[in-house]
């Protein structure tokens, strides 16, 4: 779909119109108002503005948190446009439904975009092209592009893309049937080496982020928030708090209620005119809170109930055969348990959102994924209709799934109708490790049975979690498909019986997804799991790991035992479950850590499917003194086609510490209701002396449409780490995190 | 009043003297470069050199840097072209770009001890920094960038 655009007025009284914030800010500008405003002769889409000085506009509708999406997108029109890199400008796209979906989430800004993206860059080369045609009377077909030239070679006439550019508004956006995308061998710059456009920005300090923005008068606020989830306020005493020198005022934020969604936490705000002077206030903060029926939720019991809950039957999710009458007539019989605690985000940047109103309307910046749920968040809070709201989005300082909810956005934009003041909100360490959006605590039980000849003829998986869903709908305890397909309904076995059941579990925490959410914990216990019966068939586990899977082949419904899979909402017939490419990374990821001649060599391997990649990891670990050091790893990820290499490389390498961070530190443990880690000194995360002294990354060189590439990088990372340490020590790791085995924490 | 040079220039500053270095930076001059993770000390995003030598900014006072010169990202080159900041930018080593500052701040202070570090002091000195998107590998690549480019 390409259409003209229509500008939506927001706040037209300020001159905000679409994409109101450049990202390299000079700081010492407020950047209250529009950097960027438009002035295009030409907007064959709300993607592209071409002006009649030949500069372009690109407008990115994807929050950039360290994937480098400004980079690819910005490469990639320009492939497909022929456009000149050097005139092109990228301006970040407020929230507007104008651009669809902005969530940015999921692995999906190219996988789910690609070639419509593609698309809309080519329909704007050919309006130019159509435009000079027109102009010099030659056929289309005589011309060429280069550089945001046309040229027609024969009478040696050329014309800018800017000079085109008002005919080519007049003009009607040629149709599809005459637009036509590159071949694979034209392409520039996809799928090659592609600068990083932000990379100077980052390096000398002058990215701005949330907590970057300043306003006038504006004013910080550091909010107590309930220490248990559903807590409320019984009595304040501020006296202390309003004798802290720069502290302007106290209010009370409105309590929180089920379900919790994206809605503020409730407590009591402390605004001041330095955050030094709001965290101080706070500080001296005299609360009473009531207590909340999550006041008793305590990991250690809750552990123990999931572990007694998946000893039971669970609710059938998938059905191959009959698994229960093979388990019976098995010769052997391998069950274990996979424990999976609270991971956190934990993004180096802090939640932070500012707000103002104006005329009677909300501005906000924030480092938010998700710009138009933050905009409905907000205007909730601030009771105005989201279409009087405008959110400009930041860089993100990391965000991993946590700055998709808008409810530090609802806070500020709560505290700048209540004050009249342009307020900030900054989250503290603390905060934001105590009041995250929880990834799911787990259980899983495997349990699969073996013939005499030692083949495995039964595999059946409970998968016990409380669901996200439970976040938007209380009590909700049963995952959804949406849940499962992470990692057990779209797992390819070469196995005749095969059982998933998912066993309820209920929530007292708020629960969120983290970057590759469910598939962590699935991808733990599956590729845990084939290692131990690697160990029961006293076979090599790469071996293994190649006959579970079985021969190359798309797999059906039928073949998987389910009756649907919404495969991260793309379908089967581009995506399908395809046993041959997972079973292709394994081997190629085992060619280059040179798994068959690793002679004294402590090496693990796993593998995974999710979010429409396969990605294979081998780990290497050896002895050094009192600890067990992670030396080499080695990932091979098929993600169909690749965009951008190096970013997709910088985020297998990131995947790694990831999977690294929540396979040896963890996330949290619950006491009494609360989080009881509250800084780096309690919540230990992976610094550089622990980090491989190499990471070797494979990309499988695909034309198959893209898949995600941010988070399938993760899940492996934890069973390769077990099966590896199994190598070493013969001792195994079934429950996360494992960090003190390895001599870490 | 406090008298600090910051980044060469001389401030007369009017604030609480137990004020940590971090805000003084970021809510009283502007200077937005530094960047808060933690407040305690622990991850490193708060990163400036006080007289040459590395402080995390939001446990220091601003009362110890009294008459002493604080150096930050903005102050570390006018253009942005330190040996660290174009080995930076060359190996892309950034990904969110959050922490780099402060990574970069403390690489700095290093090199200008140990021209040429090993393995393991390179690994000991940016121990306090933290990286949450797991740049690491890429950070020791461009500090032995940076430090042969120094020869």
């Amino acid at each position: 779909m390409i259409a003209h655009v229509t500008r939506r007025g927001l706040l037209s009284g300020l001159g905000l119109g679409l994409g109101a914030l450049t990202l390299g800010l000079d700081l010492s500008a407020a950047p209250q108002r529009s950097t960027a405003t438009v002035h295009a002769a030409f907007d064959p889409s709300v993607f592209i503005h071409v002006a009649t000085d030949n500069t372009i506009q690109l407008v990115c509708h994807r929050s950039e948190m360290g994937q480098g999406i400004r980079s690819t997108w910005v490469y990639l029109f320009a492939d497909e446009m022929d456009a000149d890199v050097e005139t092109i400008t990228l301006v970040q796209a407020d929230g507007d439904a104008a651009y669809g979906d902005q969530n940015t989430d999921g692995s999906s800004s190219i996988r789910r975009r690609y070639t419509e993206l593609r698309r809309f860059a080519a329909t704007a080369r050919r309006a130019l092209l159509e435009a000079a045609a027109s102009q010099w009377r030659v056929k289309p077909e005589s011309l060429t592009v280069k550089d945001s030239m046309v040229s027609h070679a024969a009478s040696k006439r050329s014309a800018t893309f800017g000079e085109l550019a008002v005919a080519a508004a007049k003009a009607k956006l040629p149709p599809p049937a005459r637009v036509t995308l590159k071949e694979k061998k034209d392409l520039r710059y996809i799928g090659k080496e592609i600068p990083m456009a932000d990379a100077p920005l980052f390096a000398t300090g002058k990215a701005a982020y949330a907590a970057d923005v300043r306003l006038d008068g504006m004013l910080v606020a550091v909010i107590a928030r309930p220490p248990v989830l559903g807590a409320t306020l019984m009595a304040v005493d501020d006296s202390a708090a309003k004798k802290i020198p720069g502290v302007k005022q106290i209010v009370r934020m409105p309590p929180a209620s089920e379900p919790y969604a994206f809605k503020p936490w409730g407590g009591v705000a402390v605004l001041a005119d330095n955050t030094w002077a709001a965290m101080r206030g706070r500080a001296a903060l005299e609360l009473t809170w009531a207590s909340s029926p999550h006041g008793s939720y305590d990991s250690a019991a809750y552990k123990q109930s999931m572990a007694a809950a998946v000893q039971k039957p669970g609710e059938e999710r998938r059905n191959k055969g009959d698994a229960e009458a093979a388990l019976k007539a098995a010769s052997t019989m391998v069950e274990r348990d996979y424990y999976v605690p609270h991971l956190l985000h934990t993004p180096m940047e802090p939640p932070a959102a500012t707000a103002r109103m104006v005329n009677g309307g909300l501005e906000v910046w924030a480092c938010t994924q998700n710009p138009q749920t933050a905009t409905t968040s907000a205007a909730e809070a601030a009771g105005v209709k989201p279409e009087d709201v405008v959110v400009h989005v930041t860089f993100l300082g990391g965000a991993f799934g946590r700055k998709s909810k808008g409810d530090f956005v609802a806070e500020a934009a709560f505290l700048a109708k209540t004050t009249g003041k342009p307020v900030r909100v900054q989250w503290t360490r603390e905060d934001d490790i105590q009041h995250d959006y929880f990834n799911a605590v787990s259980m899983q039980r495997f349990t699969a049975g073996l013939d005499a000849g030692g083949k495995v003829t039964a595999w059946r998986h409970r998968t016990a979690f409380p669901p996200i869903a439970s976040t938007f709908s209380a009590g909700a305890d049963t995952p959804s498909e949406r849940d499962l397909q992470q990692g057990v309904l779209d797992l390819a076995l070469a196995v005749p019986n095969v059982r998933a059941e998912a066993v309820s579990a209920s929530a007292h925490v708020r629960i969120g997804w983290l970057r590759s959410v469910y598939n962590i914990f699935h991808g733990f216990g599956v590729g845990s799991f084939i290692d131990e019966l690697a160990t029961a068939k006293k076979q090599d586990p790469r071996d293994t790991w190649l006959e579970l899977i079985g021969p190359a082949r798309q797999m059906s419904l039928s073949d998987l035992g389910i009756k649907g899979l919404s495969n991260y909402g793309a379908s089967l017939k581009d995506h399908p479950v395809d046993a041959g490419r997972l079973k292709g990374v394994i081997e190629r990821v085992t060619a280059e850590a040179k798994w068959s001649q690793r002679g004294p060599r402590a090496l693990g391997l796993a593998a995974h499917r999710s979010f429409l990649a396969y990605v294979a990891t081998v780990v290497s670990v050896k002895k050094v003194g009192s600890k067990v050091a992670v030396d080499e790893v080695w990932v091979t990820i098929d993600a169909g086609t690749v965009v951008n290499p190096d970013r997709a490389r910088a985020q297998m390498e990131g995947s790694v510490i990831f999977g690294m961070n929540l396979a040896l530190h963890g996330g949290v443990e619950f006491a009494k209701g609360m989080p009881t880690a509250s800084n780096f000194h309690d919540l230990k995360l992976l610094r550089i002396g622990d980090a491989p002294r190499k990471i070797h990354v494979t990309l499988v060189d695909s034309d198959r449409p893209p898949s995600g590439v941010g988070e399938p990088g993760v899940p492996p990372v934890a069973p390769a780490l077990a099966n590896a340490f199994f190598a070493l020590e013969g001792k195994r790791l079934r429950d996360l995190p494992f960090g003190r085995a390895f001599g870490m924490s | 009043m406090i008298e600090v040079q910051i980044n060469g220039k001389k401030h007369q500053l009017d604030v609480e003297p137990d004020m940590p270095i971090l805000w003084v930076l970021r809510d009283v001059l502007g200077l937005t470069g530094t960047k808060y993770g933690c407040g305690q000390a622990l991850c490193g995003a708060c990163t400036v050199h006080l007289d040459g030598r590395v402080v995390r900014a939001c446990v220091t006072p601003v009362s110890r840097a009294a008459g002493k010169s604080v150096t930050t990202i903005e102050g570390l080159t006018a253009k942005g072209d330190h040996p660290l900041q174009k080995a930076w930018v060359d190996l892309k080593v950034p990904q969110c770009g959050f922490c780099q500052s402060g990574q970069i701040m403390t690489a700095a202070a290093l090199l200008k001890k140990k021209p040429r570090p090993t393995d393991a002091e390179i690994d000991q000195s940016m121990a306090g920094n933290l990286c949450r998107c797991g740049t690491y590998t890429r950070i020791r690549a461009a500090i032995k960038r940076a430090s042969e480019e120094g020869r």
